[in-house]
Parts: structure tokens; sequence; C-alpha cells
């Protein structure tokens, strides 16, 4: 394995700023080893040609001392943002063809900031799944294997290509969104580090829409030092984000002072939830231990209405994404279906365009929002929904922080769950509450199952307080001393 | 609440999404699964609670009114399946 694969983000910067590496002996190595990793199937479009032209550019501009905060580091990005000039395809067979004629804030950002584009990482279509397998170019496979199993396991979803792609060391770091646990689930199947800010915190501007009110985009990277350093470079305020907010970013880096003494992380009741394993149990009970043991004190709090976040996001996320997807018609963008008329267009592409988890979800969505059913379903769910927001709200009077299970197992079998659609809903049982309230949540891997996979605990924080959730994330990833690495690694 | 295949075949035309006769005949039963579960919430006393509207607090900015952007027909239309002079072309309509 190539010691440049190997680094960490922040490991990356240091050497490049001392002039030990270039930005393109670290691009070289890591183009190498997103070609190595195409088994795992991580990556739509491999961008290399752009990336050594990026890496160059950078190598110039740090010469002529203009380095930005990613200069030269090369990256992953999830196929949901729009990239100029770049196949930008949401996964789906919809979009074939889609070459954005703009750029979305995020990316811009992180291209600004000096970072280089390895490619755009699989997805589930339209980021609706947690599996990586509703993606219309094929399932991602998890880099970790159970021991004696060499069975191909799903690296979660929706942001499965780039935790397979960050764990297989086949980019540095990666972009995820997270609409209901997209970024958080994947990072804690693949064991990596997964953030999803405050809602505002990063622009949605030029992120293909799954469900407005709920999309943040976030950094997936291996450290929790690495998340914090990308997130800098990835929010900030954008008019042309009209929920995005107008606050400073602050330098989440400084905040990993690793001092959490006299904090109060609250323990939700309502977590316990049925048919988590006890292994998963066990790992929480492990990780309020270590946090106290770093001079925090820890509490029993009470999330009541928790029993009613996943049937809520299951009303407003479909509500959201029918209204959203309904730009799909033929006319605008990729794939056209003929008909005689303009419906019978409409309905054969959007019948070829769409596979089945997002014709389900639009179907949902219509249904909910049709007349006669909107007050007692899609009025019901926001009513709901501000009670949920309600209880954190309440246990954030008197705690600090929250400590979760990221998701109730570990990574399931490829394949597995895909006839039962409940049942791959209740993966995101543990991450949906926050993005529902809003909420900052962070996965970091703590431990191993059983069967050697890894297990990520979640650290939720207050809004716009990503700083408090970075640091307590980093006193839990010293911790667990997390050093275990994926069966299939890159270069 | 069970959604039967005609309630399937209305949503779908509602939606704009050809569904064949096999796929309306699961979903009606997938659909039915789904909305049997969201069905919860109705256990729920939410007299008096706000639906809410934005979920961080903030006042949504103005600006304004003027033009910012535009003159720019060939890279709007450059991703549709068929455009004519700057314009999106669509099958012929006669109704």
């Amino acid at each position: 394995m190539s010691d440049l694969t190997a680094l960490t983000l922040a490991g990356a910067r240091d050497l490049l700023g001392k002039g030990e590496v270039s930005a393109k002996e670290l691009t070289e190595a890591h183009v190498a080893a997103v070609e190595a990793a195409r088994p795992l199937n991580a990556f739509i479009t491999e961008t290399p040609e752009k990336a050594l032209a990026m890496a160059e550019t950078s190598d110039t501009r740090r010469a002529a001392g203009e380095a930005g905060l990613l200069e030269g580091l090369p990256i992953g990005m999830k196929d949901l943002f729009c990239t100029e000039g770049v196949l930008t395809t949401a996964a789906s067979h919809i979009l074939d063809g889609f070459h954005p004629t703009y750029e979305s804030t995020v990316s811009r950002n992180l291209w600004d900031a000096g970072a280089v584009l390895l490619g755009k990482t699989n997805l589930d279509e339209f980021a609706m799944g947690s599996s990586n397998m509703t993606s219309h170019y094929g399932a991602v496979e998890n880099p970790w294997r159970r021991e004696g199993d060499n069975r191909p396991l799903v690296p979660g979803g929706s942001s499965g290509g780039s935790a397979a792609a960050v764990a297989a060391r086949a980019a540095l770091a990666a972009t995820g969104t997270d609409t209901g646990g997209s970024i958080r689930q994947p990072a804690a199947f693949c064991g990596i580090v997964g953030m999803k800010p405050t809602y505002g915190r990063c622009s949605r501007w030029g992120i293909v829409a799954f469900a407005s009110s709920l999309d943040q985009a976030g950094p997936m990277t291996r450290t929790v030092r690495d998340s914090a350093l990308m997130l800098r470079a990835m929010a900030s305020y954008d008019s042309k984000d009209s929920t995005s907010v107008d606050r400073p970013v602050p330098d989440y880096e400084a905040a990993l002072s690793g001092d959490i003494r006299g904090m109060k992380i609250g323990v939700p009741k309502e977590y316990r939830v049925e048919g988590m394993t006890d292994e998963i149990e066990a790992l929480w009970q492990q990780g309020i231990r270590w946090l106290e043991e770093a001079g925090a004190e820890t509490v029993e709090i009470s999330l009541p209405h928790t029993h009613y976040a996943l049937p809520t996001y299951y009303i407003i996320a479909p509500a959201e994404a029918s209204s959203n997807l309904a730009r799909y018609d033929g006319v605008r963008y990729g794939l056209r279906e003929p008909g005689e008329s303009l419906d019978e267009m409409y309905e054969a592409t959007r019948g070829k365009g769409f596979g089945a988890e997002v014709k389900r979800r639009v179907l949902i969505g219509t249904y909910v929002l049709s007349a006669g059913y909107y007050d007692a379903y899609y009025n019901k769910a926001r009513r709901v929904r501000s009670l949920i927001a309600r209880d954190f709200a309440q246990a954030y009077e008197t705690v600090d922080a929250i400590l979760t299970p990221t998701a109730p197992s570990a990574a399931f079998g490829v394949g597995d769950k895909m006839d039962d659609p409940i049942a791959m809903y209740l993966n995101d049982v543990f991450t949906v509450p926050a993005s529902l309230a809003g909420l900052p949540g962070i996965s970091v891997p703590a431990g191993l199952s059983a069967e050697g996979l890894p297990l990520g605990l979640q650290i939720l924080g207050k809004a716009f307080e990503e700083e408090t959730v970075f640091k307590v994330a980093g006193v839990l990833e010293e911790a667990a001393g997390f050093e275990a690495k994926p069966a299939f690694r890159a270069a | 609440m069970s959604v039967d295949k005609d309630t399937v075949a209305k949503i779908a035309s509602l939606a704009r999404i050809r569904i064949d006769e096999a796929q309306s005949e699961s979903l009606a039963g997938e659909l039915s699964n789904i909305l049997g579960w969201i069905e919860q919430l109705s256990e729920l006393d939410t007299e008096g609670v706000e639906p809410m509207t934005s979920v961080v607090s903030m006042t949504l900015p103005l600006r304004e009114d003027d033009v910012t952007d535009g003159g720019i027909p060939d890279k709007v239309t450059a991703n549709a399946p068929e455009a004519a002079h700057g314009f999106y072309a669509v099958p012929k309509v006669v109704e």
C-alpha cells in the first residue's frame, strides 16, 4: 500500500506545506488507487485527467504562496453535486448524459480551497436508500468483510460510494449528503468519520434536491480532525440558497482541544430500540464510560417522540421528493422516451427513468399531498416534526451534546432487506430524529462487531455548535483508538 | 390505510409515472404496508401544535428585485434532449 494513500487529509496537508510531497505526486498515487478500487464500484465517473491538471495548477498556486485550506488534496465528490462539465447522474437513469453548466456552491468552495477532484462517487438513486443498492450504476461493495466470510456487504447509503472510497484509501476524503442519515450510517458501516452539519451550514445550491427541508452536505473522512478541516472549507453563506445561514465559519480544528471536563452528555433512553444488537448496546455503554473517564458527566435524558421520527420522515421526505423530482420530465435534462402526447412522453420517460425505490417514494409523496390526505398525513407529520424538535430543545436545556449509536447493526449483505422497504428504513432509526430537527451529528468509528465489522457511535449537538460536536467526537476517537483496516485496500 | 390497484393507477397518473399491471399489483401491497406503518402518527395528540415550516428559526433574506442573471439560453438548454433556437422542444401538442 502506498504511503501517500495511507495519509490522513490533515497529514497530507502538513506534508504538502513542508514541501515534502507535491500535489502532483499525491494525486498520481490516488488516481492509481481509484483505478485499483474499481472492484468496489465506488465511483460512477473517474476524472484522472482533470485531477492531474488540477494538481499541477495547485502546485503552481502553492509556489506562488497562495495555498488554500485544502490545497492539493485529492477528494471524491458524491455524484449528487453538480460539477461543471463533468457528468452528474444522481445515480439515476433519468439524468443520462447530464453535464451541468454550473458548479455547486459546496464543490466550488472546495476547489477554491485548492482541493483536487478524483471523480464522482456512487450513491443510492437520488440519495434514496440506506444500502447503495438502488443505484442505476450498480451496487457498491463495502471494503470490509466479515471474518472468515467473503460474501460482499453493503457500504450503507446513500453516500455509499464516498464511504467505500475513503475507507479503501482511494480518496483522502469525500463529500456526502445527509437527508435522514446518508452520511452517518455509511460512515459507520465503513469504519470512517461522517459529519452532518446543522441545516443551513452548507449551501444546498447545485446539489440535486431530494428533500429540501432536510438535505445537508458534509464531509466523509478517516479522522475527526480531517472532518473539521474539510467542513470549514465546505461551509459558507450563499445568497443562492435562501436557507443558508449567514454566520461566520469557525476554525473547527481549533475546537479539538480534547478537554470535555465538566460537559454534560445526554443518553436518550428511547434509543434503546427493539432489534438493536447486544454488541451495539455494549459499545454504547463503553462510549458512556469513555466520555466519563475524560471528565464529562453523562445523564439519562428523554426524547419522548423518538418512536415517531421514522414514520414522520417517511411522509415529509417523499412529499418533498415528489415535488422536487417533478422537474425530470424528459424536456430539460437527460432521458426522453417518446410518447404520442406530452403526457405520454412524461409518463414513459419517468416510468423508464426512475428505479423502483424512487417510484415508491414519489408515489407515497404524491399520495400524502393529494386532496383529502394532505391534512391527515403531511400536516400531521409537520406537527410531529415540531414535537421532535421540541424534544431536542428541551434536552439541550440541560445537556451540551448527546451520545447514541449510529445504526442498529453492522453492515449487512448485498441484496439483503431489499424485499422489505420498512426493514430497510429502520437502518436510519438513530439518525433521522436529528435530521428532522436540523441538528448537527457525527459518526465516529468506535469498535468492531463480533464478526469483525466496524461500528459507529454518534454525537449530536445543538444547532450551529459543530465545534462542541467535534470536540466530543475527538475525545471519543482518541479513547476508541480504532485502528482496524478493511480487507480491501486500494494501492 | 390500504390502497388498491386503482388507487395506485390514479396516483401514478398524478405523478406522471407509467407503471404496468404487474407493477401496480406489487406497488399496491408495498404502499399499503408503508401507509399502514406511518398511520401510527394518528396515536399522537397534536392539537395546538404548529406544523413546522422552517427547521432553523430565521427570517428569509430579501434582496432588491433586480435582474442579476440571464442571457444564457444556450447554457440553459444545453442538456435538453431536444432544443431549437434557444428554446426547449417538445412533441407537438394538439388538443
